[in-house]
């Protein structure tokens, strides 16, 4: 199974809860920090990295002595990745989504595969989990195409090793956020319970929602701030799955790349009935 | 040779518009004659992104040889410099007209470099 | 006139919660939420709007059925896996298409349309602290910078207009395309960051991206009690980097008092964190090189 821990407010702690649950889940475990333009989850599991690749894109490549200046590339592109200018072939290879229009459309061949760096994606272990993320090129724009290419690493490891899946999604509800978290089979939405957190939590909840996957909560730092959320996860019927209550040794035990689940017991105990109920969530079976 | 000024108004009275990818219009000018034709930019104001590029292939699809405008940002720059097309600042404030006599006046200074820093998006 | 952009890469570090208070000590501004993904300023500055505006941007495929033969064509030809199955034969995943318009112009029975995608709202409105223009995209809508790079501009215009002196802006997190459509031509990039491996991880992946993009940076620390060390570890990478560091902000329940009360700090308090907060707004004006309000 896959669970994927996301939120739409940055900062109410999918990490740390990502982390813990990888840390107590039992049974063969991979995490995934999908948030390519700031992973954290290394920080807190430590890997042993084994592998690394680049991972590139397919932009077009100009040979314009076969161009014919017909423009089907330059009329067809919805980037502006590529223009005929004047009697020039040009292209902007950092706006190129990498849709392979211009190349199939070429009267000419005048075009070729070239490539884009997106970033990096690592693999290894961290204790009984596998670890797999991926790291954006500073200066890259867009997120999806490496973490496209990172959920390709992914299925190749689980069809070695099969296992469950616990994704580190990045924050917010636009195209990042829901390609992290489309192919789960069961959302945990973490919030913090102030007006901010509950303000992303509806709108997590409404960008998630056409996805059709089961979602649930977590409440972090529960008891600095108000009751909004706990008035919303119950007028919606979102199950609260789990709340960490505000404790500064959380924080501090954050602050130190601890992994809370294992510095604190009573955290730990938390994460074991987290894990339980998030894998009911994902089969399906009621956990009242 | 043809010039392109980009212009707020639509004639050789207009004000120059001090930028390139959103600038309101083009003023497409005959160096010799002095005859002008408008074209809008719309492309360039109402794309989403790449304005500076749809708006250099906007003049570029005109034939001009120059460009003159106040600001030019990176990509703009790129694709004009592709085309082989020279772009000179106006500075400050003026009319069309003014800036086509200080082109061929050869007060204009050629820009070397984009004077923008580059906007995504 | 100068543009502040307020960002953190990491999330949740206070930017927001800083902007506010910002909005409050600065004079004769245009404030601008860019966080258009999530926005949270207009929980602090509520707003009422004046103006609201519909957002198209970029386009997306949808198969006609009536048109349709089913051929296969676009399936095998979209790099997006966006090409599914639905009772009618192929359609089309909103949330996967990328607007690429590759299935639309191969399609050989010219079977799929290709309206403009309807993003989201942007709003210019009026607040306690002046004007706000500000955004919300639609649920799962891409966020590639267009919306940002659109309310900067107006933002800009209105400023212009009505002759104010400085537009400061509320940045999204991480180092994408909303942040770099924030970041490009802005004048000063103010980063919050926190003392804690993640925030340091990412403070230095957003001073490096203004490094690209050649923006001037300076840092805060907040909720800088909460590991010292760590703190004076950042400390260290500042002055190694240049970036100015404005102020170490202590972890304060005010802040969170303030926000459920739907204050900005500086109104809900005068001393402790909010006095700390005015001191580094002193900062930010000289570095912006504004003059200090009367």
């Amino acid at each position: 199974m896959v669970i994927a821990v996301a939120s739409g407010k940055g900062g109410t702690g999918k990490t740390t809860v990502a982390a813990s649950l990888a840390s107590v889940w039992g049974g063969p475990i991979t995490a995934v920090d999908l948030d390519v333009e700031e992973p954290n989850l290394h920080l807190f599991l430590k890997p042993v990295i084994s592998g690394r690749a680049t991972a590139e894109m397919e932009v077009p490549l100009a040979d314009e002595s076969r161009c014919n200046l017909c423009r089907a590339c330059s009329d067809l592109c919805q980037f502006k990745a590529i223009s005929v200018m004047g009697d020039v072939l040009l292209t902007f290879p950092e706006m190129c989504h990498g849709c392979g229009g211009c190349l199939a459309v070429c009267p000419e061949k005048a075009l070729s595969p070239g490539v884009r760096e997106l970033g990096e994606i690592s693999w290894g272990r961290a204790d009984r989990a596998g670890f797999l993320m991926g790291r954006l090129r500073v200066g890259e724009a867009m997120s999806p195409p490496l973490m496209r290419a990172v959920k390709v690493r992914l299925a190749e490891i689980q069809a070695r090793e099969p296992g469950d899946v616990i994704i580190d999604a990045p924050p917010g509800v636009s195209c990042p956020a829901v390609n992290a978290v489309m192919d789960s089979d069961a959302i945990l939405l973490v919030t913090e319970p102030t007006p901010f957190g509950f303000y992303d939590l509806k709108l997590a909840r409404e960008a998630f929602e056409p996805l059709g996957r089961p979602m649930g909560v977590v409440v972090n730092r529960a008891g600095l701030g108000d009751r909004s959320v706990h008035d919303y996860c119950q007028e919606s019927g979102l199950p609260i799955l789990a709340e960490i209550g505000f404790d500064r040794r959380v924080a501090e035990a954050y602050s130190k790349g601890l992994i809370v689940a294992e510095a604190l017991p009573e955290v730990r105990q938390t994460f074991l009935e987290l894990a339980d109920r998030a894998r009911g969530l994902a089969q399906g079976t009621a956990d009242a | 040779m043809k010039l392109a000024v980009s212009v707020q108004g639509k004639d050789l009275n207009a004000q120059v518009d001090p930028r390139f990818g959103r600038a309101a219009g083009f003023l497409i000018v005959d160096e010799e004659s002095l005859e002008s034709s408008y074209l809008d930019n719309s492309a360039g104001i109402n794309a989403s992104h790449g304005a500076g590029i749809q708006a250099a292939r906007t003049v570029a699809d005109a034939g001009v040889g120059a460009v003159i405008t106040g600001n030019c940002g990176p990509k703009a720059f790129q694709a004009l410099q592709a085309a082989g097309i020279k772009i000179y600042t106006f500075e400050g404030q003026g009319s069309a007209a003014e800036a086509v006599k200080k082109f061929k006046a050869g007060q204009l200074t050629q820009t070397g470099g984009p004077s923008r820093p580059g906007h995504w998006g | 006139m100068p543009e502040i952009l307020v960002i953190s890469g990491k999330g949740g570090t206070g930017k927001t919660t800083l902007t506010g208070a910002f909005a409050h000590l600065a004079s004769n501004k245009v404030v601008c939420d860019l966080d258009v993904d999530a926005p949270d300023l207009h929980l602090l500055l509520k707003p009422e709007p004046e103006s609201v505006t519909e957002f198209y941007s970029g386009s997306e495929a949808v198969i006609v059925p009536e048109r349709c033969d089913d051929c296969g064509l676009c399936a095998e030809m979209c790099r997006y896996g966006a090409v599914g199955r639905g009772p009618e034969g192929p359609v089309i995943d909103p949330l996967k298409c990328e607007g690429c318009k590759v299935c639309v112009h191969f399609c050989p029975a010219q079977a799929i349309d290709f309206p403009e995608r309807h993003c989201g709202q942007w709003f210019i409105s009026r607040t306690r602290f002046g004007p706000l223009v500000h955004a919300q995209l639609f649920p799962g809508q891409e966020n590639s910078g267009r919306l940002v790079t659109l309310l900067r501009q107006k933002a800009r215009e209105m400023a212009e207009r009505d002759g104010r002196e400085l537009i400061l802006c509320d940045g999204a997190p991480g180092i994408g395309c909303p942040v770099i459509s924030s970041l490009t031509g802005t004048d000063l990039a103010v980063v919050v960051t926190e003392p804690t491996p993640s925030g340091r991880h990412d403070l230095e992946r957003v001073v490096d991206l203004c490094a690209h993009f050649r923006i001037r940076a300076a840092v805060i620390i907040n909720k800088y009690d909460l590991n010292p060390e760590a703190a004076a570890g950042i400390e260290a990478y500042c002055r190694a980097n240049g970036l100015d560091l404005l102020a170490r902000l202590p972890h304060d329940p005010a802040a969170t008092e303030a926000m459920v009360r739907g204050l900005v700090v500086t109104e809900y308090q005068t001393d402790g964190l909010a006095g700390l907060i005015r001191r580094a707004w002193a900062g930010i004006e000289a570095l912006a090189g504004l003059k200090r309000a009367a």
